[in-house]
């Protein structure tokens, strides 16, 4: 079981969030303008990192909000938290 | 060489008491031990070698180790008809007053097993037999491969009764958890405890010690091994931030350092105390891990290896010295490393005649050889070990001889007991499981632990540190390392006096003759996998080791190969000419040995398996003696029986009475969601298909929502009551992801929206009134709002019923008139109870789920998720008129564009008529356009409900068809084992099509 730190709780154990999948993937402001392909990149294409990965979580059986987190794939173990709608932190080695 | 019962157990000496007498039971023969000893102890004690058959070829098996590694010795321990516990290693069950254990895997006795006779038609048992062989005919598998292999290769069975035990469950954190209490890990939990870290030190044993327990020679510290254990474990016991976990498997190495521990807290009792629990679980988070597991003995691979009386011989000194049990009363000893001289200076010393040390190097050096020698025991150097003699029990080894490359100079040497050595395999078994990465160690010929990847440490034989002093200081670097101790002061040193350890290990099978024995070599015992086998699967083309392992299954028994992946490796290896690094290595997953279901579950069984929601009139339908069926964690009252009804009679009657009168049923469950907020109806534009910026406060809509590839997610009825404010309801199942996808997109796609969510379901009783009646039931109760048939259909109003506040709503889910009525759910009892009084003159009848059911489906109204699967769009359940006409977006919108979404080939909603009025069809059946086919048949179509209607006095069903709505009128087929069923496409909506009733 991960540890996750909420950026508005702490940290907490896994079982009180439910995991979001990849962040920063944002929605179309006017989806009619994109073309068949583009609109099915957007629905459907994710990446499937080997490393860091951005990914989004909610604390869901805490105080409700989606936060983003960098997650090594390889070793689980997370680099950052931060908030939605911010850029994920500089990495330094 | 007859002797008598209990003349193997030694005078005195090791960690039993010898007054304590224990009585117990194997295979039906009673059998004394005493207290201290393990079944397999006691058993050896008796002269009880033989205790199993192995998997595949029933072969006769034996005792061949001391520890959780023991692949044969598995048993069956029962106390009741409820408290049977099969696949136990003998070796690691603790004796107790009256224990009564039987054997495996035979048939009808250990002594005459019918499955031996695989062993004789062996030839036909090869690698991936079951592969080859039992491909075809299919229909076999069921009735006639799969019995007969599962009786014949089954492990011990599952107790037929419920578990009546209790099983603890808790957490725990700490600073250091040290996995295992052999010198390593004691010497760990010493150095961490001592910088003031909170200690766990955990062990899967009875006693701490670990391999000190059986040492009868060495001195730590100018004390004797045991008197160091027990200094330092009384020491640590005394430390109020150290909690000592004995009989306690750490099973399972988790992310993050969380670790699971199994705990056995009375299966080692003669009489548990009534309410102990009988396991706990621990989930420990730890700061810091050290993993001192250890190492296990190799086993050698040569034919006959298997036979019972042929031990690992370490166990065979752990016997002798831990449990006073000599392991027979004349042995050869096979061994690769000077560590087995040990074992044949004690089992002499302790009167056991060795015959011989067959040992596999050509020089034989050292200081235990050399005491051996002294002893007057016989070495053989250079040996090989061609095969083995006897049937239950070995009698003869034949030992040869290699010289320049070849086998030569057979001997026979007759005795009870072969000893194996083969050197050490480190246990990297948590290791591998933390997802640390193992190198290979050239030298010590096993995997180590490398790069680690969580704040973990390896300390002692686990990492190939063997030699005692070597192993202390290991443990005791890696505790204070573990507890961020300072690192001044230098590593804490061990003065040992005892013969220094070898690791000389040996990978693979032994040298043969030109003309080998017949006779199997085994590598891995518990699933019957030889050095053939593993030779022919590389022979047909196997490579990996993943492969191989499949292949042959070797290392897939309930052991994970403890014993025996080394020595597969390597004779894989060897086999392509590979070095075994590039072979691969296996994965190691948990748990480490297998722990029961109850320790997993703990209290979440029976009543606390899963919460039970009820609603506010469960009682008033309990008291009616309801039938209730379970809809997520719901109860809900599926049907209302009267007088001796099945199903089918108490539906028709309710379904005719809401159409002929009125009905009442508790749609409490549905989903309720608040959407309030400046941008609300924003908010809900964005969201859902419809137009919500023209519905005015007191209306309600029909609403639909889409996920973003345009596929139906839920629908409900969504009202305004305010300008700012929405009441949205879902269907019952879908109330929470509804609410998680609102947040998701109100908090990151669009935080700009103010807008908050909230979730009312349980706030709200919702009392549905439906039928013709239904306005004159409520007349006289409802206070503030006109429902005369101005009021027309989609009406919302706030008001009062029977004093109480009240959202009152004209909705339908029935196509009558009808109400719904929502009061705070700690109302509902009592307003349910008042409605229905009131209804008495009017003939009102409280009505269940599957009349609801059948009701909606006469309208052709569908239920998302049973007419609906996630590939269903609004068009294609014919609702596109609910979608707003200009609306620029909204979720799904752009999905709906795309061109397989308007394809006049996609699966539509219809309804579906059986041309025998009678027939229900089954939900679910598959619809084809043709009749008459085989196998595989072109199908268009399925059957999503289906239901007799009492009051139309025909079946009606709900399809989705290709291209479904052209085809009203056709006539379609229904496969069923029996043949095809006609029926015709209709209208999905059967009843009232034109609507006259719901706008009465
Ligand atoms: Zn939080």
């Amino acid at each position: 079981m991960l540890l996750i730190v909420c950026p508005y709780c702490g940290e907490r154990p896994e079982i009180e969030f439910t995991y979001g999948g990849q962040a920063h993937l944002a929605r179309p402001h006017q989806p009619a303008q994109l073309d068949d392909q583009a609109w099915a990149e957007f629905l459907y294409m994710r990446t499937n990192t080997k490393g860091v990965y951005a990914e989004r979580w909610r604390h869901a059986r805490g105080c409700g909000r989606f936060f983003n987190a960098l997650r090594d794939t390889t070793t689980d173990h997370f680099l950052a938290f931060y908030k939605t709608g911010e850029a994920p932190p500089e990495r330094t080695a | 060489m007859s002797r008598a019962a209990g003349g193997l157990r030694t005078p005195s000496g090791g960690r039993v008491d010898r007054t304590q007498r224990v009585q117990f039971e194997f295979d039906g023969q009673p059998y004394e031990g005493v207290a201290g000893d393990t079944l397999a102890s006691a058993l050896l004690a008796n002269g009880v070698h033989l205790t199993g058959r192995s998997f595949k070829y029933h072969r006769p098996r034996g005792i061949l180790a001391a520890g959780s590694e023991e692949p044969n010795a598995l048993v069956t321990v029962s106390r009741d008809a409820a408290r049977v516990t099969p696949n136990l290693r003998a070796t690691q069950v603790e004796l107790y007053d009256g224990l009564i254990a039987e054997s495996q895997n035979r048939w009808p006795s250990l002594k005459r097993d019918f499955g031996r006779i695989n062993d004789l038609l062996s030839a036909f048992f090869p690698s991936g037999f079951y592969y080859k062989t039992f491909m075809w005919p299919r229909k076999a598998w069921k009735s006639l491969y799969e019995p007969v292999i599962r009786r014949a290769a089954g492990l011990g069975r599952a107790p037929t009764h419920a578990d009546p035990d209790r099983y603890a469950q808790r957490y725990a954190h700490c600073d250091v958890l040290v996995v295992g209490a052999g010198p390593a890990g004691i010497a760990a939990a010493l150095a961490a405890a001592g910088s003031g870290a909170r200690v766990i030190l955990c062990d899967e044993t009875a006693e701490f010690g670990g391999s000190l327990l059986a040492e009868t020679s060495a001195l730590i510290d100018g004390q004797t091994a045991l008197a160091w254990v027990q200094q330092g474990i009384a020491s640590l016991a005394k430390n109020n931030r150290v909690t000592l976990l004995a009989r306690t498997t750490a099973f399972g190495y988790f992310p993050h350092n969380f670790i699971g521990l199994n705990q056995r807290l009375s299966d080692h009792l003669s009489r548990p105390p009534e309410g102990r629990p009988r396991e706990r679980l621990w989930q420990v988070r730890a700061r810091s891990v050290v993993l001192a597991t250890g190492a296990i003995e190799r086993p050698l691979v040569f034919p006959g290896n298997d036979r019972p009386g042929i031990l690992l011989a370490g166990a065979a000194h752990t016997y002798l010295n831990r449990y006073g049990v000599r392991v027979g009363t004349r042995a050869v000893i096979v061994t690769s490393g000077d560590d087995a001289y040990q074992a044949a200076l004690d089992l002499k010393n302790a009167g056991v005649e060795i015959a011989a040390v067959a040992d596999l190097r050509s020089e034989v050096a050292g200081a235990l050889p050399d005491a051996a020698r002294l002893a007057g025991i016989d070495i053989l150097p250079g040996s090989t070990v061609l095969g083995t003699e006897g049937d239950l029990r070995v009698n003869a080894v034949t030992v040869g001889r290699v010289h320049g490359g070849k086998v030569q100079a057979e001997q026979r040497i007759l005795c009870d007991a072969v000893l194996m050595s083969g050197g050490y395999t480190p246990s990297v078994h948590l290791f591998s499981q933390s997802r640390g990465k193992l190198k290979w160690n050239d030298a010590l010929k096993a995997f180590v632990p490398g790069v680690s990847a969580e704040r973990e440490r390896s300390a002692g034989a686990c990492r190939g540190v063997y030699d005692l002093a070597d192993v202390l200081a290991d443990g005791a670097a890696a505790g204070a390392a573990a507890a961020g101790a300072a690192a001044g002061g230098g590593a804490r040193r061990f003065m040992v006096d005892a013969f220094k350890r070898s690791s000389e290990s040996y990978l693979g099978a032994l040298p043969q003759a030109q003309a080998p024995s017949n006779d199997k070599s085994f590598v891995d015992w518990q699933h019957d996998v030889t050095s053939r086998d593993l030779d022919l699967a590389t022979r047909e083309g196997f490579q990996s080791i993943e492969h191989v392992k499949r292949y042959t299954t070797t290392g897939m028994a309930t052991d994970q190969g403890k014993t025996s992946n080394l020595n597969a490796m390597a004779i894989v290896a060897k086999s392509l000419d590979v070095s075994i690094p590039q072979v691969g290595l296996t994965t190691f997953r948990m748990p480490y040995t297998p722990v029961t279901f109850g320790s997993m579950a703990g209290i979440s069984r029976g009543d606390l398996f899963d919460p039970v929601r009820t609603t506010p009139t469960h009682p008033w339908a309990q008291a009616r003696a309801a039938v209730f069926e379970n809809v997520g964690l719901w109860k809900r009252a599926r049907y209302f029986p009267r007088g001796g009804e099945d199903m089918h009679a108490a539906v028709a009657r309710e379904c005719r009475a809401v159409r002929s009168a009125c009905g009442i049923f508790d749609a409490s469950t549905l989903g309720k969601i608040e959407v309030v907020g400046p941008d609300a109806a924003e908010f809900m534009n964005r969201l859902y298909v419809n137009n919500w910026s023209n519905l005015s406060l007191g209306r309600s809509r029909y609403g639909i929502l889409l996920r973003e590839d345009g596929f139906i997610y839920d629908d409900g009825v969504v009202a305004r009551t305010g300008p700012d404010r929405f009441h949205v309801t879902t269907t019952t199942g879908g109330a929470p992801r509804v609410l998680a996808l609102m947040e998701d997109y109100a908090q990151t796609e669009w935080p700009e929206l103010k807008v908050w969510l909230t979730s009312t379901t349980e706030q709200w009783a919702v009392i549905a009134v439906q039928g013709p009646q239904s306005r004159r039931v409520l007349e006289t109760l409802v206070e503030g709002i006109d429902i005369s048939s101005a009021w027309p259909h989609m009406s919302v109003a706030r008001g009062r019923i029977c004093g109480v506040p009240m959202l009152l709503f004209r909705v339908s889910f029935t196509g009558e008139l009808g109400f719904e009525i929502n009061v705070p759910a700690d109302f509902g009892l009592g307003v349910w109870e008042a409605v229905y009084t009131e209804g008495q003159a009017h003939g009102i009848t409280e009505y269940g789920t599957e009349t609801m059911h059948v009701l909606r489906a006469e309208k052709g109204y569908i239920i998302v998720g049973q007419d609906t699967d996630g590939t269903v769009t609004p068009d294609d359940a014919g609702l596109t008129w609910a979608i707003g006409k200009h609306k620029a977006d909204f979720v799904g919108k752009r999905s709906l564009e795309r061109p397989s979404m308007k394809s006049a080939h996609r699966k539509q909603l219809v309804g579906l008529r059986t041309k025998d009025p009678r027939t229900v069809l089954e939900e679910g059946a598959q619809v084809a356009a043709k009749s008459g086919q085989k196998p595989p048949m072109e199908l268009i179509g399925h059957v999503t409900s289906s239901y007799a209607s009492s009051v139309l006095g025909h079946s009606i069903a709900l399809g989705v068809i290709e291209s479904g709505r052209a085809r009203l009128g056709q006539t379609l087929y229904v496969p069923m084992p029996d043949g095809d069923l006609e029926v015709e496409v209709t209208s999905p909506v059967f009843y009232d099509p034109a609507g006259a009733r719901i706008n009465a």
